[in-house]
């Protein structure tokens, strides 16, 4: 019994839930980060150091932040799917996959950027952007491993480990990077040891992190939504759904 | 020995190959399984032979699941499938010697040797045992393989079209192991596009499992 | 024939008592060692690509920047690593593409030993017929790098070290692709980031030997992370087939 409530039972549900938080996801998340860049941009005060250009934060750091909890969520969601088979997580771990990968590319261009007025180059080989670019490499790999099965189930299973071997080295592949970089380069300016942000600054902050995480949220559950009806075009409550726009359910 | 399967199901990409299978295996039984190609004949086979863990229902060996007796269930199982499992850089010898250091209780190295040699003579490859695989004909490559089906620790055979390149005589002799394995307690299931009246029917053992080809499958007894 | 069957069969009537006793863990593990090995050695010319592969990348650099003996022993442990890591994972896909090919993959899965064992002594085959010599061979190369001579003995060991873990890794990622036509490129794809901790504490190591440094902890760590591959590589890797030969 078990299997079928999970195989069928589950998708539909999910898909019914989730439209009804779907609107909310998506109007709060777009009112923090309206909130958050107005505050961030024009009110927060400028850094003492870096003038404005510091200003580049409000985007930098939620992308980076999205980017590794991005992960962490597809971690967990291919563990769920290994283990009790439930075919949702993997639609779910599918769909985050090329968002984490944009915000991973999102932290490294907006780092670049930040780069050229602070460190007068466009690149360094700071840890934390060396860490990130690797994270974008293990994120690519995911994706074209499971573009490269023939089979979808298949290709699943196969991102889902690679995600796990992932998991497990991440963490010693930023702290590998960090030990290098201290070996190579000694001191040189690094965004870890910025002076404490005042409360006017790191408000507008925070209000961005959340937006952001709300913004990945709506856009992970609106693509596995998709991925749903995708993989089950001949389900009775698809086709009734086809039929009968929302009220169908 | 018994293997049973309560409503087992297989769904492929979202496409059902069977549902609901109830069957059991005992000993004695030789099994045909019959079908149109892509009905489910080879994947019933791998989810049967353990090697497969994407299935719904159940698979009992001797009454208990599968997944808490693997290595018990492995070790009185043999599975030959359409790739023969033979290394070609290897002589046939060396092959089957890793067959039985796999699968054998016998820990004397000489004694598993000397098996070997017996095995492959009852193939017809006697003079043939230090031969590379890669020099051998292509029928006799395939009987290095069935050389496994005369090791004998096993007592369930599970056979993916084993009459592929062997000739009539070749198949008179495997369709003969097989019911002597079958009259001694074993089981087989079998897989083969051969005419059933190459399978001895008169014999009493032979029973049917068919699939149709839409998803439904039927016992004959 | 028919007689033998029925004679064997009734011994094993017997054996089904003793079922507990199941072929043992050693012998399946020596077993697939040893004809790994084996095979390894039958194709010989086989054996020595990885070598000249590693040889190779090591002598287009000296090409491509300068013959300068000053210039080349700065960069020494960073490009004998590379190219050592290279050689390592271009002998990667024919870990497990032969078995896959030949249905012994199969076979090996089905065995009553548990999978990851097996996996594992197809790993060290791998390794002493790849990461082994590599590791013997790097003085050689150092020499013509102009690598200090004292620092010869840190490179054995961290390619020794590093050399096993990368193919315990890299075996992970052989086998997610072993089912895929082309699998090569995205195999490298799929390793490179995770080889980089091996990469930044192996030829780190061994320049802090050039220069004098204290190494225990470093080659400590790199110790720890042979320790922590060698216990999950083999059994990820074995998941890892079992669905290309699902797929």
């Amino acid at each position: 019994m078990w299997p079928i409530i999970h195989k069928l039972g589950s998708p539909k549900w999910f898909y019914t839930m989730s439209g009804r938080w779907l609107p909310f996801l998506w109007g709060i998340g777009a009112l923090l980060i309206t909130v958050g860049s107005l505050w961030g941009l024009a009110f927060a005060p400028p850094d003492y150091q870096q003038g404005d250009s510091f200003r580049i934060i409000y985007v930098h750091v939620p992308a980076a932040i999205v980017a590794q909890s991005c992960f962490a969520m597809m971690a967990l969601c291919s563990l769920i799917f290994l283990v009790w088979r439930i075919k949702l997580a993997d639609m779910a771990a599918g769909a985050a996959a090329p968002l984490g990968a944009a915000m991973t590319f999102g932290a490294l261009f907006s780092g670049a950027i930040w780069g050229v007025p602070t460190w007068g180059t466009w690149w360094v080989w700071d840890a934390r952007l060396t860490s990130m670019l690797l994270l974008l490499f293990i994120y690519l790999g995911i994706m074209a491993l499971r573009g490269a099965f023939a089979s979808r189930d298949g290709g699943a299973r196969a991102a889902a480990i690679l995600t796990l071997v992932g998991v497990i080295n991440l963490p010693i592949i930023k702290y590998s990077v960090v030990w290098w970089n201290t070996l190579h380069q000694g001191a040189t300016f690094s965004i870890t040891e910025k002076p404490a942000m005042p409360m006017s600054m790191w408000l507008p902050l925070l209000i961005m992190v959340l937006g952001f995480y709300l913004l990945f949220a709506a856009v992970t559950v609106a693509r596995t939504r998709n991925e749903i009806i995708r993989r089950q075009p001949s389900a009775r409550w698809v086709r009734a759904l086809a039929k009968g726009g929302r009220h169908g359910l | 020995m018994q293997l049973d399967t309560l409503k087992l199901g297989c769904e492929r990409d979202e496409r059902w190959l069977f549902s609901d299978l109830d069957w059991q295996i005992r000993s004695g039984e030789l099994w045909r399984i019959e079908g149109p190609n892509g009905s489910g004949k080879t994947t019933l086979l791998r989810i049967l032979s353990g090697q497969m863990a994407d299935y719904t229902g159940t698979l009992l060996w001797q009454g208990e699941p599968l997944a808490r007796c693997r290595e018990a269930f492995m070790a009185s199982m043999l599975y030959i499938g359409h790739r023969p499992g033979i290394k070609k850089a290897l002589t046939a010898l060396e092959n089957l010697d890793w067959y039985q250091a796999m699968s054998a209780f016998e820990k004397r190295r000489g004694v598993r040797r000397d098996a070997c040699f017996q095995a492959l003579a009852e193939v017809g490859l006697a003079g043939f045992e230090e031969t590379p695989v890669e020099n051998l004909s292509a029928g006799q490559q395939r009987r290095v393989a069935l050389a496994r089906l005369a090791l004998g620790h096993q007592r369930l055979w599970i056979l993916d079209e084993p009459f592929t390149a062997i000739d009539r005589a070749g198949v008179r002799q495997l369709e003969g192991w097989m019911m002597a394995h079958c009259r001694a307690g074993g089981s087989v299931v079998v897989t083969s596009h051969h005419d059933s009246g190459e399978l001895l029917p008169s014999s009493g053992v032979l029973k049917n499992l068919r699939f149709d080809g839409q998803g439904g499958v039927h016992v004959d007894c | 024939m028919v007689r033998g069957a029925c004679t064997l069969t009734a011994e094993r009537a017997d054996t089904d008592r003793v079922l507990d006793a199941l072929p043992g863990l050693w012998q399946g593990f020596s077993a697939t060692l040893i004809r790994d090995c084996r095979l390894r050695f039958r194709r010989r010319s086989e054996l020595a690509n990885p070598l000249i592969f590693f040889a190779l990348v090591v002598t287009l650099f000296p090409l491509g920047l300068a013959p300068d003996s000053t210039l080349l022993s700065g960069i020494a442990p960073g490009l004998l690593w590379v190219a050592a890591l290279l050689a390592v994972l271009l002998s990667l896909d024919g870990l497990f593409r032969d078995d896959f090919d030949d249905g012994t993959l199969e076979q090996l899965l089905l065995a009553p030993q548990p999978a990851g064992v097996l996996v594992l002594a197809k790993i060290v085959a791998h390794w002493l017929t790849t990461g082994l010599p590599l590791a013997l061979a790097s003085p050689l190369l150092g020499i013509m790098l102009s690598l200090p001579g004292h620092s010869m003995g840190i490179l054995m060991s961290t390619l020794l070290l590093g050399s096993a873990t990368l193919s315990l890794v890299g075996a992970i990622g052989a086998a997610l692709t072993v089912g895929l036509r082309r699998g090569g490129v995205l195999l490298s794809l799929l390793i490179l980031p995770l080889y980089t901790p091996v990469l930044i504490f192996g030829a780190g190591t061994v320049r802090l030997a050039v220069e004098g440094a204290p190494l225990a902890p470093w080659l400590a760590l790199m110790g720890a992370m042979l320790a922590l591959s060698l216990l999950a590589a083999p059994w990820a890797a074995a998941a890892a087939l079992k669905l290309s030969l699902d797929g």
